[in-house]
């Protein structure tokens, strides 16, 4: 039952890196070719293309439509680049603001790649503490490889924070030069009156707190779980269910305030109450889904022999409802913002449909109607290729629905997945592999003195 | 079948009946039915009975009632009555969809769980008025009730549901009710 990392797999993992930082450096190559003195071509170039696109499409109402969208998106969320003309020689403002999103685009994939492998291990970590403080009785057979997923949750958030570190307001507006000072050019009173929370010192004095919270259960809550596998009674059981319920309080908030300050800040003057929830229905999902697929992988080779189908039958179950869950989740915050269309509210969709069309509503198809036809059946939910199937939708839907909530304050219109999002992808995919199958190899697959253990292994639906 | 006599062998614990099921059911005889005061798990694959398949009605009431819904509130709001939602007067049942995605949510559910409760009532041949098929008062409180037609093969049926712990054993006539 003990585990280690093949070959193949770990030179496979390097080979991603290695792909992935080429990919990286290439993006960043890309991006800083394009500079004030040829911006003005680049954008002739794109405006040939715009304008072949609009003849075909050509409808009268969608034009109208379109109009009207930019009018909010230029005069409500970007109220921040009314750059002089003078200050950049001969650049228009547009001009300007073009460039900025061009130089944007890899920071922001970078950023959505490293927050998306790192919102897995997060999600995991939740789910974790969940079967602890509820005693499940179904879940301990899985609880090694649980604790290999969420090893990835401190070398995952230290990226995360880093990359928001160096990327500055190329991520986030609210850190541009100014933007709190009366009289600057760049001053914006909404952000300015926000400034006692967002701020950079605040934003990663929180964002350590966060994570040394989550890193501390983590290690406690892996410790335990080892020492328990030698122990002769139930003494570190208990520790670990007591330190899960704490850590379950301290996660919702923290949770909820890192998704406002990660990714809820891009768009600094838009707001949603439920923003947290959303956020942590998506890592909950995601996370739940990897753990599905590693179980399925190391079932394959025979590893995981007590882990039956009813086990496998749960996690889809928990799949197909966590999707339906975001799916609620997601909408919610959608009809109340669309019915109301308040501006300063409704922008925030209106960006999102009028230039991220496909993914904004490819993303809905992945993660609902996917999950909900493919995992609808009961028999389904035990058919191990069609759970990888499924999980790869949902994975691949989710990655999105991050990239959505990331791109369009970052890189607006300009986005695309090119190189150096699927470079991004690739570097920290193959981080992830790499980190958690070597902690996976680091402990018996079994937690065998676990008290539910027993329970565990003749797990019945 | 016009199986006249059949016997009713009682019980008092669930796992008794348990596995004194699988043991009639090695045997090779027919159970007929078995009532029991509360829902014992895993009897019907005990049993042998086939899946139940009120998970696919369930699907089609909630197609139907998603019908419903979309059909109505297209009537409604916008044909009939054309409506301004929100400030949109756009009157296109598609974009005014996520208005009525709550109606139609809830009319999915409305019609899968009613019609899938009236469904499971009538193929148990429940209804009104209907003359309980129970024949021993004692199953709705604490005893468990096996019944076994008999085909001339009584003595042997009796000792074997003997060996099963059954508490009671009684041959009774059945008539016919349907």
């Amino acid at each position: 039952m003990e585990y280690k990392i093949s070959n193949r797999l770990r030179m496979g993992a390097i080979i991603m890196v290695v792909l992935g930082l080429l990919g990286v450096v290439y993006g960043f190559m890309d991006a800083n070719s394009v500079t004030e003195d040829n911006i003005s071509e680049v954008i002739a170039a794109e405006h040939h293309g715009h304008g072949d696109e609009h003849a075909t499409e050509g409808h009268g109402d969608e034009h109208a439509e379109e109009a009207h969208g930019e009018e909010y998106g230029e005069s409500a969320s970007h109220v921040d680049d009314s750059h002089g003309d003078e200050a950049h020689g001969g650049m228009t403002k547009h001009e300007e603001h073009a460039l900025h999103q061009i130089h944007n685009r890899p920071y922001s994939a970078l950023y959505v790649a490293a927050f998306f492998f790192f919102m897995i291990a997060l999600g995991v970590l939740a789910f974790y503490a969940i079967q602890y403080a509820a005693q499940a009785g179904w879940s301990p057979v899985l609880f090694r490889v649980m604790e290999g997923i969420t090893s990835y949750v401190l070398p995952g958030g230290l990226l995360v924070l880093a990359i928001a570190f160096v990327a500055d307001s190329h991520l986030f507006v609210w850190l541009k030069e100014g933007v709190t000072e009366v009289g600057h050019e760049n001053y914006d009173k909404l952000v300015a009156g926000k400034s006692g929370w967002l701020n950079k010192t605040g934003f990663f004095i929180r964002g350590l707190i966060f994570l040394g919270g989550w890193s501390l259960y983590r290690y406690f809550s892996r410790k335990f779980s080892l020492a328990q596998d030698t122990a002769d009674d139930n003494r570190n059981f208990k520790k670990n269910f007591r330190i899960s319920a704490a850590f379950l309080v301290f996660y919702i908030y923290t949770e909820s305030m890192m998704s406002w300050d990660w990714i809820m800040s891009v768009d600094p003057h838009w707001f949603s109450t439920l923003f947290g929830w959303y956020v942590f229905a998506s890592m909950f999902v995601s996370g739940i889904t990897v753990i599905a697929m590693i179980t399925i992988y190391l079932k394959s080779k025979n590893l995981l022999e007590f882990v039956n189908d009813s086990h496998i039958h749960d996690l889809a179950k928990f799949m197909f409802a966590i999707s339906i869950f975001w799916t609620y989740l997601w909408f919610s915050q959608f009809m109340l913002i669309w019915y109301a269309d308040i501006p300063e509210e409704v922008t925030y969709f209106v960006t999102r449909i009028e230039d991220y069309k496909l993914p904004f509503f490819g993303m809905l198809a992945m993660n609902f109607i996917f999950p909900l036809l493919l995992l609808m059946n009961s028999d389904y939910k035990r058919i191990n290729w069609f759970v990888i199937m499924t999980g790869i939708v949902i994975l691949c839907g989710h990655y999105i629905d991050v990239f959505n909530m990331i791109m369009p304050a970052t890189v607006g219109p300009r986005w695309s997945i090119g190189i150096p999002e699927i470079g991004s992808i690739l570097l920290f995919g193959g981080l992830f592999l790499f980190i958690v199958f070597t902690a996976l190899g680091k402990a018996p697959l079994l937690a065998k003195r676990n008290p539910f253990m027993k329970e565990s292994e003749h797990f019945h639906y | 079948m016009e199986a006249s006599k059949v016997i009713h062998a009682i019980y008092t614990d669930d796992d008794v009946l348990m596995s004194a099921v699988k043991k009639v059911k090695a045997e090779k005889h027919h159970i007929e039915e078995i009532y029991t005061p509360f829902p014992v798990h895993g009897l019907d694959k005990a049993m042998g009975l086939a899946p139940t398949r009120i998970a696919i009605t369930a699907f089609m009431y909630g197609c139907v009632g998603l019908t419903v819904a979309i059909v109505m509130m297209n009537f409604i709001m916008i044909e009939d009555w054309p409506q301004d939602i929100g400030g949109k007067p756009s009157f296109s049942y598609l974009e005014n969809m996520p208005a009525f995605v709550p109606i139609m949510f809830e009319l999915t559910v409305f019609f899968a769980a009613h019609l899938m409760v009236i469904t499971f009532y009538l193929r148990s041949r429940m209804w009104p008025f209907k003359k309980a098929e129970n024949p021993d008062p004692r199953t709705t409180d604490d005893h468990f009730l096996m019944e076994i037609a008999v085909h001339d093969n009584e003595s042997e049926l009796t000792s074997l549901l003997q060996d099963t712990g059954a508490v009671e054993i009684n041959l009774v006539d059945k008539e016919d009710a349907h």
